[in-house]
């Protein structure tokens, strides 16, 4: 069935907190954290819901593949791998294995921007998941004889990911292209041969740059409460010395004076798809900009556009008749400049090209026409409906965070949605 | 089928034993009060009453899913479950849709082998509107021709990349394998031709056929109480026919014989589905099994084809194993994603870890981490409401019991290293692990010809 993949609550707060400093009034009304700082710098969000006796402790460091060496592509995302081989007091695999002895599932994920860690576990176990996980900010120790085979299973990971499937091929040229300086245009996982070239060296020295307090935010949600967090945080977390870490300083896009068609042709491909994408504010670029509200309007005309009732599946796919799957896709919460994506996939007998003007047809009366006032109130009461519904689960959003934007080849019955609720729209 | 789908940088996670909801039930600490709701016209519900969100979560789960498929009809169940929701009653398509949307309820529908699943999930002030569209939806399809042609194409594209796919390919191609002549080995999603022939008829014969007050499980948890339920139950349900068609499914045992199918890809990694016989749910050492399987393959970053494949010496991303029980057999299956030319190394050293473990069965150690694991991790099961419905209809669809959720544990704390020791032996036998490999291997033998149409 349709796995359009979907931003959920949790993991779209923390995002916000990570970027946007907890200017997040809309996202409070949801999830009414409480955050407070450590002297060292972290910040700690606190996220109470008692629907099970379960937390999820997640951290999240604000650096992520786009503040990468060049030349070092994927070194962000190795290095997650290897924050699991051990510490000073742990063995490889050791903190996994104390997770899964205490009924606890975790894991790790690499973005753009921020790299996570989490765990969920029965609420009498979250200090046991702090000590590690505040040990492991600092006390991290590697060797080639544990990195070396877990760059062999990057290299898999990248295989399985992209060099097995043609739509992701066509996505990894179509972001290098719609990115013509900004690392964006670069995989999360790396080059191959760039992947291929790092070492024990490249992922301390990442480490040693990125890893400590006052660059990290601290999410804690699930039955807990901000004053049973305070002191663990404190005792564990507090340990850990702040240290000078660099702004993160990306180059930015040029002027782009022409548009770029990218295609992929494969013997594997079984139906095309064609997707189009806008360079479009972020949350961060837009407050930057002083047009703050702009990426909370792209929501709305996502919503608008997106969906089973929406413009794009209703004209292309039902009326028409052209398409098998149509919809678009915003991500807002990058740290730099983002990209707004239409996207559709014909049906069978249907040539690609009719879909595209298609497409392009419901793109041009959006902007020639613009949007009614019913639509937009109908997609302001759906997507703060929405904000009830993330509220409901405690442990599945950082699950389903890692990939934000929606694939362009993935044949959907719905659109991808925003997920973080309305606060403004045009 | 249900396949484990990556979705991590750092691992494949335990995504494969969340496929098996039944299995990993768990309960939470604080105890959970599960209700027996009976309807004043006699239909039955598990309720969990949770006032703590404005949302009720309703899951009805009916017996006989795509293996009462025709075989030239492959992917009607599917197809009907994707089309149910398409227009029902006096609402067409887009008005049933559009109703859906601005009310912000969230209804779908789910053809499984062995089963048939609705799940409603409304906020409680639609509560009495979302019931009667999922009543409207059961009970007055209208099966309109466009969204049924629709719906059709996107099956058809659906499975033309399936068709290309090289996980996909793996899959069906073992399940045709292991059951060949039966609805098991069948593409539940169907095929271009057999999807081209599903008439409306079809549709309408699955529902009339299954979707009966004897063949249904319902599950219901949130923001509602017996009181009100109750009627609710009388008003969606009670319409439908009183007793479904018998199911024919055969039982079936699964040809293994050890051998590998290779399938030609053109694609850098190989993509490995390996299956032999398992133990059915109902099984009385399913528990141990269960544990034994943890212990191989299914524990997350823990297990020993975890260690031994990929941490050790990085030949894949994910590698695992999974209990697969089926109404009428059971499967253990397993896979490993690795370069060509690795792949006949990863298949051999899963191959005797697979004997291994049989031989000398786990150690003590290894089964006290799995029980600490299958145990401790109880709650983590109930972290939504809609997990919470779900959970009631498994536990209903299965037999479980309205008081499974308070012994389950003792299951798993009851298993001993000598259980363990004897199902390991009986249970894994390497000699009838059968692959399925689809790429471009090297060094590894085709044994075994693929099957028809695969």
């Amino acid at each position: 069935m349709p796995d359009t993949p979907r931003r959920t609550g949790l993991a779209a707060l923390a995002a916000l907190v990570l970027l946007g400093g907890l200017h997040v009034p809309a996202a409070a009304q949801v999830f009414e954290p409480e955050t407070f700082t450590l002297d060292n710098g972290l910040k700690v969000v606190v996220v109470e819901n008692a629907r099970a006796p379960i937390v999820t402790h997640m951290l999240w460091y604000k650096v992520g593949s786009a503040d990468e060496p060049r030349g070092q592509s994927g070194i962000a995302h190795f290095l997650e791998h290897l924050m699991f081989k051990g510490t000073e007091t742990l063995g490889p695999g050791e903190f996994s294995d104390i997770v899964a002895r205490n009924g606890g599932r975790e894991n790790a994920f690499t973005s753009l921007d921020y790299t996570a860690y989490f765990q969920t576990v029965a609420r009498d176990r979250l200090e046991l998941m702090m000590r590690h996980e505040a040990d492991r900010m600092h006390n991290l120790v590697l060797s080639d004889e544990v990195v070396m085979p877990e760059r062999d299973v990057v290299l898999e990971e990248r295989r399985s990911r992209t060099d097995n499937e043609p739509s992701s091929q066509l996505w990894e040229m179509v972001r290098a292209s719609l990115y013509l300086h900004h690392p964006y245009g670069t995989p999360v996982i790396g080059w191959q041969q760039e992947i291929e070239s790092l070492g024990t060296e490249d992922a301390l020295a990442f480490y040693e740059r990125w890893y400590a307090p006052n660059n990290a935010v601290l999410v804690v949600s699930g039955d807990v409460t901000v004053e049973e967090v305070r002191p663990l945080a404190e005792r564990y977390y507090g340990a850990v010395p702040r240290k000078a870490v660099p702004e993160r300083v990306r180059v930015q896009e040029p002027q782009q004076w022409a548009g770029r068609r990218v295609e992929l042709a494969s013997p594997r491909v079984g139906q095309p798809s064609i997707s189009i994408a806008y360079l479009a504010p972020s949350f961060r670029t837009a407050r930057l900009d002083d047009m703050p509200e702009r990426p909370y309007a792209l929501q709305v005309l996502g919503e608008i556009l997106g969906g089973n009732t929406g413009r794009l599946y209703r004209s292309l796919v039902i009326e028409q008749g052209l398409a098998a799957g149509a919809g678009n896709s915003y991500d807002g919460s990058r740290f730099d400049g983002t990209h707004y994506t239409f996207w559709a996939s014909p049906r069978p007998g249907v040539e690609v090209e009719a879909v595209e003007a298609a497409l392009r047809a419901e793109i041009e009366a959006v902007l020639q026409e613009g949007v009614t006032a019913d639509e937009v109130e109908q997609a302001k009461t759906r997507l703060t409906a929405q904000a009830i519904y993330a509220r409901d689960s405690v442990g599945a959003a950082p699950t389903l965070s890692r990939w934000p934007q929606a694939r362009p080849s993935k044949i959907s019955k719905t659109g991808p949605t925003a997920s973080p609720p309305s606060r403004r729209s045009r | 089928m249900t396949r484990p789908h990556p979705q991590f940088a750092r691992a494949f996670f335990i995504l494969a034993l969340a496929a098996l909801t039944v299995a990993l039930l768990s309960r939470p600490a604080a105890a959970v009060d599960v209700q027996r709701v009976v309807s004043p016209g006699g239909v039955e519900a598990w309720l969990i009453e949770d006032r703590s969100n404005p949302i009720i979560a309703l899951q009805v789960t009916f017996g006989g899913g795509s293996a009462s498929d025709p075989a030239n009809r492959a992917g009607r169940a599917r197809m009907t479950a994707a089309t149910l929701d398409e227009g029902a009653g006096t609402l067409d398509s887009r008005a049933f849709q559009g109703e859906l949307a601005d009310l912000s309820i969230r209804l779908n529908f789910n053809a499984g082998r062995d089963s048939f699943a609705g799940s409603l999930m409304t906020l409680t002030r639609n509560r009495d509107r979302a019931f009667e569209l999922l009543h409207l939806a059961l009970t007055e399809p209208r099966f309109d021709p466009e969204p049924v042609e629709r719906i059709r194409q996107q099956l058809i594209v659906r499975a033309q990349r399936s068709a290309l796919d090289p996980d996909a390919v793996a899959w069906s191609t073992l399940m045709a394998t292991l059951y060949p002549e039966h609805p098991y080995g069948q593409r539940s999603g169907g095929t271009v031709a057999s999807l081209a022939a599903v008439e409306t008829a079809d549709l309408e014969a699955f529902v009339a056929q299954r979707l009966a007050r004897d063949n249904l499980h319902i599950g219901v948890a949130g923001d509602i109480s017996a009181e009100e339920l109750g009627p609710l139950l009388d008003s969606t349900f009670g319409e439908l026919p009183a007793e479904a068609a018998p199911l024919e499914v055969p039982a079936i045992a699964p040809a293994v014989d050890g051998g590998t199918v290779v399938i030609d890809m053109e694609v850098p990694q190989s993509v490995v589905a390996l299956g032999q016989g398992g133990l059915k749910r109902d099984d009385p050492d399913y528990y141990v099994a269960y544990a034994v399987n943890y212990i191989l393959g299914g524990g997350g970053f823990s297990s020993r084809l975890f260690s031994e494949v990929r941490e050790k010496r990085g030949l894949a991303y994910s590698v695992y194993s999974y209990l697969h029980p089926l109404d009428s057999s059971a499967l253990i299956l397993g896979g490993v994603a690795t370069e060509n030319a690795r792949v006949a190394e990863s298949l051999e050293i899963i191959r005797s870890e697979w004997a291994r473990l049989a031989t000398e069965g786990p150690t003590a150690q290894e089964l006290d981490n799995a029980k600490t694991f299958l145990t401790g991790s109880f709650p983590l099961r109930f972290e939504s409401t809609g997990a919470l419905a779900d959970i009631l209809a498994a536990m209903q669809f299965q037999n479980l019991g309205i008081d499974y959720l308070e012994r389950r544990n003792d299951y798993i704390e009851a298993i001993t290293l000598e259980d363990t020791r004897r199902i390991a032996a009986a249970l894994l036998r390497p000699d009838d692990l059968t692959a399925v490999v689809v790429g471009q291997p090297e060094n590894v033998e085709a044994t075994r010809a693929a099957p028809d149409g695969s």
